[in-house]
């Protein structure tokens, strides 16, 4: 049995029946070809598959795709306009915030989410906020200095 | 994962007869436990009842200096309550340390108390506090609900819909997690009432209990001092790779002395 579900993916409404054990990072990635969303461990500890549903930073690896019906999507493909990079994957990219990439989706997502939540946060705060990303290559050092130029950038747009 | 029937009730009573007319249901809230269970193949549901529609089940209210809960608020969503912070601190607190934020975004309290692992936060709040757990057929005192490891009083199919909390005059919670989980390898939340002390221990032993020496004496006095003659009973403590008993038992004891210490200086 399949469900109809309904729900907007990088701006653009997508309408698809899915089966109800689907994973939502499966459904992205293999259905919608948006493989730009990891899966590092499948079992919601690496953050590499961290997707915005409704503004919040959410592992798809431990969504349903059903439970996304009627939601409003982001993923790392909908964050740049054309080709001016979002101002958090414009921080990784000056700041060298990675090294394979792998984790690079996962952090910018949560790097969002923290700016959302922060105003200015310090590097304690930021390493604090980074516990459910891990990164195997940067030892972090890069990753917390990108997201400390991210969210001054975000917030500072925002004033 | 094994395939099921997934069904979304729009209110507690629709929950309830999907629940009875399926062959062997299970509710999803947040699915942060739930999911990964199924993933793993240890759970089967035939159906998955998801009360994320019920919108009763996510409100936050204060009625006569209690504090209730809907089953189905977020972790998130507790750690940021301004009625949180306003009535019991540490609850909130407890709230914003659990896991990471992701998971605090999706994971419930409902699902937490109901799931009662021996490592998770809720339990030791709960029972501490001597909530009330409001299902929807009666109400469970904390002291008769967690029967055992992941275990609890609830029969099948009973729903947790919201859990009252009284407030206390200070409470504080400590825990030392896991450093990459950051579930409790010994968590302690210590309660001071008008009526006496309550003080829970979760993530040390197979399931959240209390100390009675531990509340005596705090009742005499409300001091990290008043602990250090005790002695943790490692006994019925859990022994893993992660820490074995003796060591949980020592942190019991320190993690009890610095929420002490911290509900002293909330107050
Ligand atoms: C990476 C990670 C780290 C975590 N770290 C911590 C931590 O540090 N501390 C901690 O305490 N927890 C931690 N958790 C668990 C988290 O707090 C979740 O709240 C918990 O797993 C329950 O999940 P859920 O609320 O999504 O419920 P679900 O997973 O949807 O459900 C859990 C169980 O409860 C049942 N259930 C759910 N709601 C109800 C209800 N209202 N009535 C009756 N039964 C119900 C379900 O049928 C299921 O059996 C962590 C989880 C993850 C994935
Ligand atoms: S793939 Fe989802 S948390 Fe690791
Ligand atoms: S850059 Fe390789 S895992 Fe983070």
């Amino acid at each position: 049995m399949t469900y109809p579900i309904h729900l907007k993916v990088n701006g653009a409404p997508v309408s698809l029946s899915v089966e109800p054990n689907r994973l939502l990072v499966d459904l992205l990635r293999q259905t919608l070809g948006l493989t730009g969303t990891h899966v590092g461990c499948d079992t919601s500890q690496c953050g590499a598959c961290l997707v915005q549903l409704d503004g919040q930073t959410v592992k798809s690896c431990t969504l349903l795709a059903v439970q996304a019906d009627g939601c409003d999507l982001t993923t790392i493909e909908g964050l740049a306009t054309g080709d001016d990079l979002h101002p958090m994957q414009a921080a990784f990219h000056e700041h060298h915030g990675l090294q394979c990439g792998f984790c690079t989706p996962g952090m910018i997502m949560a790097g969002i989410d923290i700016a959302k939540r922060h105003e200015a946060p310090d590097e304690a705060t930021i390493r604090h906020e980074l516990e459910g990303n891990l990164c195997r290559c940067t030892g972090y050092q890069n990753i917390v200095k990108a997201i400390d130029a991210g969210v001054r950038s975000l917030n500072q747009a925002k004033a | 994962m094994y395939s099921f029937t997934y069904q979304k009730p729009d209110s507690v009573t629709a929950a309830r007869s999907a629940f009875e007319a399926a062959d062997d249901a299970s509710y999803l809230a947040g699915g942060m436990t739930m999911i990964p269970t199924m993933k793993q193949r240890l759970a089967m549901p035939s159906d998955l009842l998801d009360l994320s529609a019920i919108p009763d089940l996510k409100q936050i209210t204060m009625a006569d200096d209690h504090l209730v809960l809907g089953a189905m608020c977020s972790h998130h969503q507790v750690a940021m309550a301004p009625q949180v912070w306003g009535s019991i601190p540490a609850l909130a607190a407890l709230a914003g340390a659990i896991g990471d934020q992701a998971v605090r975004y999706r994971g419930t309290m409902g699902g937490s108390v109901a799931n009662n692992d021996p490592a998770a936060d809720y339990p030791g709040a709960v029972l501490a506090l001597d909530a009330t757990i409001i299902t929807d057929r009666r109400e469970i005192a904390a002291d008769d609900f967690f029967t055992g490891m992941f275990e609890t009083a609830l029969d099948a199919g009973e729903l947790i819909t919201a859990i009252r909390f009284k407030k206390p005059r200070r409470a504080a919670y400590m825990k030392f997690h896991h450093p990459a989980s950051r579930y409790a390898i010994a968590g302690v939340f210590v309660a001071e009432f008008r009526t006496g002390v309550r003080l829970a221990v979760t993530g040390a032993g197979p399931v959240v209990h209390r100390l009675d020496d531990f509340e005596q004496a705090l009742q005499k006095s409300f001091s990290p001092e008043a602990l250090e003659p005790l002695r943790v009973d490692e006994a019925a403590l859990n022994h893993d790779h992660h820490a074995s008993a003796a060591y949980r038992a020592h942190l019991v004891k320190l993690m009890a002395q610095r929420a002490v210490k911290a509900a002293g200086i909330a107050s």
